[in-house]
């Protein structure tokens, strides 16, 4: 029950503080403006990557069906059989989980995205309690939000757009920084998880 | 290089997965169709966790509580070297994608993109991901209420990835 509130206690700070302090402030305008302005926002966001979710989920769909994500998890298969124990040998959610790391590995994020959301269907319907979070589905993220990236392509071109002088020369900062909080991700993960089994 | 290495990344996967399908004689057009079709299934629960999501830190963002914190804590950056210029991005960094984009463009007006603060934006940028919102998407999009240790831990990692790469930049130009 206490653990089920997290994401309520997160969302209902930034509305209660944002909205209070606002008003102490007296910024009621943009109060306001901000409260309306986020539906637009919203709606635009979904605009953007509900396209992109459709076009990968079509395309990866081809893949699945052409027996290619079963090759890819095969192939990387023995490592991600560790950091998941509780995913049984050949389940469709490790060719998603497979698929969405190598295409972050490569600086895709939006195109991994589809990946991912599929990964979490499947990793679902493993799942035995259906609103709580497995620990499949936390290592996952967990390594999501690490930031597996090998070519930051955001970074690079952003850095072009101001004529950097090496616009690539923080690339090896960046895969040693990963590389760092990703190992971190792991071990604290896998510490977590044992812990609370226990 | 790395960017021409990157921008073929995208095309040569469509590629191969279409060759590839045609090669082992999958109804390619069908299945691509069906596939794209699921977008459908989680259309309600993602836009609504999007929605959610944005109000909130829409409004927190505009209580600018952040700036407030900023002016507390910069005494401490200073005894540890840390330029405060970075803090908001760090902070931004797991919440929202969009605001840390706009923060790093600030940086790279200001600074350039060859200063140490630019630098260390970069790495920053380039290192880490937008923790809550790939959790509110992912949790969201499969109806996952109870997230368990996932929100701490991802923001612990945050805190690692970002405190390495001010360290690295600190190492690798100096």
């Amino acid at each position: 029950m206490v653990k089920k509130l997290m994401v309520n206690k997160i969302w209902g700070f930034f509305i209660i503080v944002g909205i209070t302090v606002c008003v102490i402030t007296g910024n009621l305008d943009k109060v306001n403006y901000e409260i309306l302005n986020s539906t637009k926002v919203s709606l635009e966001l979904i605009i953007k990557i509900f396209p992109v979710v459709a076009l990968w989920l079509g395309i990866m769909n081809i893949a699945k069906v052409a027996g290619l994500l079963d090759l890819l998890a095969n192939a990387i298969s023995p490592f991600l059989r560790k950091l998941f124990p509780e995913i049984p040998k050949g389940h469709e959610s490790l060719g998603f989980i497979a698929s969405n790391i190598v295409i972050n590995m490569f600086g895709l994020g939006s195109a991994a995205t589809p990946f991912g959301l599929k990964a979490m269907q499947s990793l679902q319907k493993l799942n035995q309690k259906k609103d709580t979070a497995s620990r499949s589905m936390i290592t996952f993220l967990i390594i999501n939000t690490s930031g597996v990236t090998l070519i930051p392509t955001t970074v690079i071109s952003m850095r072009m757009m101001y004529e950097s002088a090496h616009p690539t020369e923080i690339v090896g900062a960046c895969i040693v920084a990963t590389s760092i909080s990703m190992i971190c991700a792991v071990l604290i993960d896998y510490f977590v998880a044992r812990r609370k089994v226990k | 290089m790395i960017t021409y290495i990157s921008s073929l990344m995208l095309p040569c996967l469509v590629l191969f997965i279409v060759a590839y399908g045609l090669y082992k004689k999958v109804d390619i057009y069908n299945v691509f169709v069906d596939g794209a079709k699921e977008a459908f299934d989680m259309l309600p629960t993602l836009f609504t966790c999007i929605l959610g999501m944005i109000l909130g830190i829409n409004l927190f963002l505009e209580s600018n509580i952040l700036g407030y914190f900023l002016d507390a804590i910069n005494p401490v950056l200073k005894s540890f070297q840390i330029p405060a210029e970075i803090i908001p991005m760090a902070i931004m960094r797991p919440i929202s994608g969009g605001s840390t984009l706009a923060l790093l463009n600030n940086l790279f007006e200001t600074y350039g993109p060859d200063s140490y603060i630019g630098r260390i934006g970069s790495v920053i940028q380039g290192s880490t991901e937008t923790t809550f919102y790939v959790l509110t998407l992912y949790f969201g999009s499969v109806g996952i209420k109870k997230i368990r240790h996932a929100l701490w831990v991802g923001l612990l990692v945050d805190l690692i990835g970002i405190i390495s790469g001010i360290v690295i930049v600190g190492l690798f130009f100096n």
